[in-house]
């Protein structure tokens, strides 16, 4: 059952482990159209989706890779295994996992978070939702909350109606990877009215060498409902590099809010490329809360598309570069309609020769009169070495519009570094607290539990005993 | 307690202190007086240890052990406080989390937290000043508290104030001398300043003063009277 290649695998993840696989079915590598009618056949998918995924993979073929952003030379596509199927059947419950999922889960501390959050954990283990304790309370209200797959089969009706409409395949190179090869992710609906107390969150992790996460997360939240989802991950590392491409699609209908909050924590060697769009109605309000602080390259522009008069927009985003890490994320803004509002608020650290880019888009459209723009990017450098660059497109169409553009760079300065050592911090911890202060208008906005690992972190990456 | 044995500083090649000796002891209140840019507190930052100061020194013996060569936060560590002419604002950062990791977090949360609000009460310090980002938006004097609170609930042995005086207004001034007085048992003091001001609160037991970098005069508390009186130049001559 153990995969011969683990006892290859590099043990000295900084905060990671990587546990012997046991997989029941896993695709050979590379991809072509019978691994892709495979993927639907084993799902047991209906026909349209059969077709969606085929016709994802000729888009996918024709799309050239994207030049314009970070370095992805490195992808080989031949190398990944697409599809794997840990466990013959989902587990219900804490008791019936595998005990390495279990140990992994232990780890990374899904059971202390259950206990804290009761709204559920939909827990992804590789390519297959394994875990997921849906809250009875949820149900009651109608609520929606299941991997994709398991969306797909038990509420055909809303996917097809939703599924790819707001993140086409031929959107770009990676959405129409997914399109093609996805498995897992979180299917959410909550009906109208309905305003979810608990925040719904799904960790997830991926463990497999060369193995390519494609998870298909989509929301709905129907009118005048709230809901905040939550993911965050920890992955071990592999020998080889490993390509993430998730998609999101979020449909926030009229006076409905939805908080979409991400920490993300992929090993150094991850390809994180990642595609997330929401579409937000009439007085509707979407907000990404995006972290980004592990991977070799992240390349990221949650999307706000206001289409409903009265919309609002934001994305609040981290990004940490260390050594050998180019983040290269951003947002992305189009205002329709009138009275919409966005905000934009993005810190980035960059430290030992790490790479941060804020990449932005704001496009106010004609007609979406009476509309505010507000973006305002940060980033912080810790050394010589590492490198911070801005590239934020305005294409305002509309002259009733008020927008408000804020970009700083500053570098940790000598002085603060001596006054808080001169009181008795090492340098390191000093570094992480003007750090950690640095990001906290948008820590703050983080669930407390997550916003406390994420200062642990960014103190472990300061400590330099990782790197 | 802190002895400096020839100590000289260039900074670009220019003499910043020139064969500094002097033995300051244990439980007694120094005060460095001199003009503008005599090298007051770069003789603050050599004894802190700031990173760009190069020392040429014989020996810098803090308790009878060298410190020359340790980095800031072990010189502090070991009992150095340096309350800075202008503290710098810390964005996202409060006083509780700066001094929670300044003490290893040996101290309790709950426990530091109500000491860090009945010292803050006792020097004045408004409730959000404490809770907001260090020195932003403070005034002078209520950065000049925040330091002395800093000091207070670090409890060093020596504790230097870099122009404690400056830019703070004359009740702040009182209550920050008030506070040194009632918690001066044991612990020794260099207050760096301009001008007696301070001195009428708190009473030097030897006044030292600086000029282009040189040590040129000690005495008594009567000597800042003079200082006042007369001047720098006057009083280094005569």
């Amino acid at each position: 059952m153990q995969d011969p290649t683990v006892s290859n695998l590099d043990f000295e993840y900084k905060y990671g482990f990587s546990m012997p696989q046991k997989y029941i079915f896993k695709s050979r590598k590379g991809l072509d159209e019978e691994v892709v009618g495979n993927i639907s056949l084993l799902k047991r998918e209906p026909a349209w989706m059969t077709e969606f995924r085929l016709k994802s993979y000729q888009i996918f073929k024709q799309k050239v890779m994207p030049a314009w952003g970070a370095d992805l030379s490195d992808i080989n596509f031949d190398e990944i295994y697409y599809y794997i199927k840990p466990t013959d059947k989902r587990a219900n419950s804490w008791e019936e996992l595998p005990k390495e999922i279990k140990e992994t889960y232990d780890r990374i501390g899904v059971p202390e978070a259950e206990k804290n959050f009761l709204a559920g954990v939909s827990a992804q283990y590789e390519s297959e939702v394994v875990y997921e304790s849906i809250n009875k309370e949820l149900k009651k209200v109608g609520v929606i909350f299941c991997d994709m797959d398991t969306g797909l089969r038990n509420y055909p009706e809303i996917v097809k109606k939703y599924f790819g409409t707001l993140i086409p395949p031929h959107d770009n190179k990676f959405a129409a990877l997914n399109s093609a090869v996805w498995s897992g992710g979180s299917f959410v609906y909550v009906p109208k009215g309905v305003k979810v107390p608990m925040p719904i969150q799904a960790y997830f992790r991926i463990n497999a060498e060369s193995f390519g996460q494609f998870e298909r997360t989509l929301i709905i939240a129907e009118e005048g409902s709230y809901v905040h989802y939550i993911e965050g991950c920890t992955a071990p590392i592999y020998s080889t590099n490993s390509l993430h491409a998730a998609v999101v699609e979020i449909f926030v209908h009229k006076n409905a809010r939805v908080r979409y909050t991400t920490v993300q924590n992929w090993s150094n060697n991850v390809y994180n490329l990642v595609t997330k769009r929401a579409r937000a109605g009439e007085n509707a309000v979407m907000e990404w809360i995006d972290c980004n602080i592990g991977s070799k390259v992240t390349m990221k522009y949650p999307s706000v598309y206001l289409f409903g008069e009265g919309a609002r927009g934001e994305v609040l985003s981290i990004a940490y570069a260390g050594k050998g890490q180019h983040q290269d994320a951003g947002a992305k803004m189009l205002h329709f309609a009138p009275n919409t509002s966005s905000r934009v608020i993005s810190k980035s650290i960059s430290k030992n020769g790490g790479r941060t880019s804020y990449r932005g888009l704001v496009q106010v459209m004609p007609g979406a009169k009476k509309s505010s723009v507000f973006v305002s990017c940060d980033a912080l450098l810790l050394d010589e070495q590492s490198r911070s660059d801005t590239y934020p497109y305005m294409k305002i169409k509309e002259n009733d519009t008020t927008v408000q553009h804020e970009a700083t760079v500053e570098k940790i300065g000598e002085e603060k570094l001596f006054y808080l050592t001169a009181k008795g911090i090492s340098k390191s911890d000093a570094e992480g607290l003007l750090v950690n202060g640095f990001i906290e208008p948008v820590s703050k906005e983080i669930p407390f539990e997550y916003s406390i690992e994420l200062n642990r972190l960014i103190n472990l990456e300061m400590s330099g005993s990782v790197g | 307690m802190l002895q400096i044995k020839n100590l000289n500083v260039k900074v670009d090649k220019k003499d910043i202190l020139v064969k500094i000796n002097f033995n300051f002891e244990k439980g007694k209140v120094y005060a460095i007086m001199g003009p503008n840019g005599s090298g007051k507190s770069s003789l603050a930052y050599a004894i802190a240890g700031h990173p760009g100061y190069k020392l040429e020194v014989e020996s810098l013996k803090f308790e009878g052990n060298d410190i020359s060569d340790l980095s800031p936060e072990k010189r502090a560590k070991l009992g150095i406080f340096l309350s800075f002419q202008s503290p710098l604002s810390l964005s996202g950062v409060n006083v509780f989390q700066l001094l929670r990791i300044a003490l290893d977090k040996k101290i309790d949360p709950l426990t530091l937290k109500k000491k860090i609000e009945t010292t803050a009460k006792k020097l004045g310090i408004k409730k959000e000043l404490i809770e907001r980002s260090l020195n932003e938006g403070a005034s002078g004097g209520e950065k000049k508290k925040l330091e002395m609170l800093q000091a207070s609930i670090l409890d060093p042995k020596l504790l230097i104030f870099d122009e404690i005086d400056t830019g703070v207004d004359i009740d702040a001034l009182r209550k920050i001398a008030n506070f040194m007085n009632d918690n001066k048992d044991g612990k020794t003091y260099i207050l760096i300043t301009h001008y007696n001001r301070i001195l009428h609160y708190i009473r030097p037991d030897k006044v030292l003063i600086l000029m282009d970098g040189k040590l040129v005069k000690v005495g008594n508390s009567k000597l800042a009277e003079k200082i006042e009186k007369n001047g720098y130049e006057r009083i280094v001559n005569s």
